[in-house]
């Protein structure tokens, strides 16, 4: 298909970009700071890297706008989801929370 | 109005979807599918994780040396990958076929490694019900994400290898192309659900 010759991307490029960008998440896990910055950090790092074997490696960058939309439409699922799930592990949280301190909640005379 | 009007009112010949090929689009849907099959065990694991008193840590559990080379080895096997396509590209069949042949040796170690890893950890008490660590639902969720994982990879290893017969059998290297190209958007799927997986199973 002779329209699809212009399309390949420097893909050794890429692979170099993804090799850095394991290392640097191999490094960031052993950083002295706190536990959310880095869970921060290495979701940014992740998020970089799937977007560049998808943008390059699956030629999302050179297809249609409206792919693109289909394509991260999980994303957006999974993020949802994650606040759908927050309201139930909080009340988790809460429920462990008071079987371990029972004596503050248990009424100690009628 | 004539017939032809009618139709086209209804549907128009050309929408912002129609595609070079309906093929791609279709395996585009299909792993926009399995993406959201991912993401819920992910977001799944996430709020059990969160809402877990012990939960151990998971790269002090498990171990990353293997599994960061397992994931050097999933993002070299894209390369070949995307080399088999261009040399494919360029009519050079027996160079496409040698590269889907890396390709699907990159997958089958990754598998063998993965099988490896498993056996390691279920040696050292981890199982799918319970484990030395910590919370039970640590081992659950650990075999369940890797192995539905794994068994894409297992999948994507058949469809290469099959995929190299059919590049064989074309009459034409151009012939196969568009299949190809359909095959390495799996693959390069599997490779950024594994960089999501490392990510939040083994890393944070």
């Amino acid at each position: 298909m002779a329209e699809t010759a212009h399309k390949h991307p420097n893909y050794m490029a890429i692979f170099w970009y993804l090799a850095i960008l394991t290392i640097i998440e191999l490094a960031v896990i052993y950083m002295p700071l706190a536990k959310f910055t880095i869970g921060v950090l290495l979701c940014a790092l992740a998020l970089g890297k799937a977007a560049l074997v998808a943008m390059y490696f699956m030629h999302l960058k050179f297809e249609a706008k409206t792919l693109g939309w289909i394509a991260v439409t999980p994303l957006a699922i999974a993020t949802l989801l994650v606040f759908v799930l927050l309201p139930d592990g909080f009340a988790v949280l809460k429920t462990t929370d008071a079987a371990k301190k029972p004596a503050v909640t248990a009424p100690a005379k009628h | 109005m004539t017939a032809a009007t009618v139709h086209s009112a209804i549907e128009p010949a050309e929408t912002p979807l129609t595609p070079d090929s309906w093929g791609k689009l279709g395996m585009w849907v299909f792993l926009v599918g399995d993406a959201v099959g991912f993401g819920v065990l992910l977001a799944g694991y996430g709020a059990m994780r969160a809402t877990s008193g012990d939960w151990p840590n998971p790269y002090q559990v498990l171990g990353i040396n293997l599994t960061a080379l397992m994931t050097f080895l999933l993002i070299c096997s894209s390369v070949t990958m995307v080399k088999a396509l261009e040399w494919l590209g360029r009519g050079d069949r027996s160079r496409a076929i040698q590269y889907l042949f890396f390709t699907a040796l990159g997958g089958a170690i990754f598998v063998s490694l993965q099988a490896y890893e498993w056996t390691h950890l279920i040696h050292r008490g981890m199982h799918i019900n319970q484990n030395p660590w910590g919370a039970t639902l640590f081992g659950t969720s650990f075999f369940l994400v890797t192995g539905f994982h794994g068994l894409h990879v297992t999948g994507g290893v058949i469809y290469l290898l099959s995929m190299i017969r059919y590049v064989a059998h074309r009459p034409e290297a151009a012939a196969s192309y568009n299949a190809v190209e359909i095959t390495g958007l799996y693959w390069h799927f599997v490779d950024l659900v594994w960089i999501m997986v490392f990510t939040f199973m083994y890393l944070i």
